[in-house]
């Protein structure tokens, strides 16, 4: 590239004002936040080790999810499935799939559904034991519409970096609240059904656009690996170096949807005249909204979307382990 | 999202069911009765296929 043509960049860049601010949308985009810990034995949906990521499934494959200590330089950690038992048959409705979603009123700034409607850039590092062309997309929730892609990769276990553009959807709409908004998904393995029709720009959503292009088939190797990490989500039309947050943040980012209390008996709980141990609390961060939760067995939870209220009918003195979830 | 069952809990001051202890996927889950909860959405499906919240205890 040539000086000029440099300049021309970094001047773009700076009026896209992708280098003022927090430029990455993308939430634990470096796999450094692991508050569910690794997890083997996968064979359904669900969100499994690193913070924010789901693992999607329409197959009959175990794999497992870790946040793995490798990455390319500058990256401790990825996000890894390794396939533990293979689906060798991908049937045309079999489809395996790693996805991350957008909350609507974090998003406001795309403008979709107006003529101004922003392009977005997605930049990331993929390292796979298995080579080849894979799909990745987009799913606008609120108008159910998408937009997908394909990356190459070229070497096997080699971190390998990508950049792609998309424009922006100028029929779509991004509803100002906390639901789910935008998805963004890497597909492993995807049958017939999901890759028969272009989806290279934004229309309805149908079956047959998830996956256009994609050749690959992960789950279908024992063994295989399938690795990401440095993913960036911004604004414009150029990719720019990974934001890199300092774990605290990205934790509290990352506490929004899904939160753990360790529980430990050095921290008594009250109990009642009546022999009721009783916690009320708050949340370390404001929920998205209303969670669900996990608790010790023998205890009941209630929740609001900043505090939760558990009690024991049995009088326990120890402080228990309380989960909350409220993933989109 | 595989339900086995399901069953409303009450705060300990009156008579007010406050959320549902429900066995999910084999894991027991404290899910409120929120309309935006995607746990307590699949808990309505599951009523609407013909299934029972049994009462409190």
């Amino acid at each position: 590239m040539t000086k000029a043509a440099e300049l021309a960049k970094m001047g773009e860049v700076i009026t896209n004002s992708q280098i003022g601010g927090r430029r990455n949308i993308i939430i634990n985009g470096s796999a450094s936040v692991n508050q569910r810990g690794d997890s083997t034995g996968v064979t359904a949906d669900g969100y499994y080790g690193p913070d924010r990521w789901a693992y999607k499934t329409e197959g009959e494959e175990t794999v497992s999810i870790s946040q793995a200590s490798d990455g390319p330089d500058g990256f401790a950690n990825s996000y890894k499935v390794e396939v533990t038992t293979a689906d060798s048959t991908i049937a045309a409705d079999d489809y395996a799939r790693v996805e991350t979603r957008l909350e609507g009123q974090n998003l406001q700034h795309l403008k979709y559904g107006a003529s101004g409607a922003e392009s977005i850039t997605l930049s990331f590092y993929v390292k796979s034991s298995v080579t080849g062309t894979y799909a990745l997309g987009f799913y606008s929730a609120d108008g159910s519409r998408n937009i997908g892609s394909t990356y190459t990769i070229s070497s096997a276990n080699t971190w390998e970096y990508k950049t792609l553009t998309f424009a922006g959807d100028t029929s779509g709409t991004i509803n100002d609240d906390n639901g789910e908004a935008l998805r963004i998904w890497f597909l492993l393995s995807a049958g017939s059904n999901f890759t028969s029709s272009d989806n290279t720009s934004w229309a309805g959503y149908s079956d047959s656009r998830v996956a256009y292009g994609h050749t690959t088939n992960v789950i279908g190797t024992s063994s295989a690996t399938w690795q990401i990490t440095g993913v960036q989500l911004e604004v414009g039309e150029q990719a720019t170096p990974f934001e890199h947050r300092s774990f605290g943040e990205e934790l509290a980012l990352c506490q929004r949807y899904y939160q753990k209390i360790t529980g430990s008996d050095s921290i008594y709980v009250a109990t009642t005249t009546e022999g009721i141990s009783r916690i009320n609390g708050m949340w370390t961060t404001t929920m998205r909204s209303t969670p669900t939760s996990t608790i010790d067995s023998g205890w009941n939870v209630a929740n609001l979307n900043n505090m939760y209220q558990a009690y024991n009918s049995s009088g326990t003195s120890t402080f228990p382990n309380i989960t909350a979830d409220s993933e989109l | 999202m595989t339900i086995i069952s399901a069953k409303y809990c009450r705060n300990n001051k009156d008579t007010t069911n406050i959320t549902i202890e429900a066995v999910v996927d084999g894991e027991t889950l404290f899910i409120p009765l929120d309309p935006d909860n995607k746990h307590y959405q699949a808990i309505l499906e599951w009523v609407a296929e013909g299934n029972t919240i049994a009462e409190a205890d």
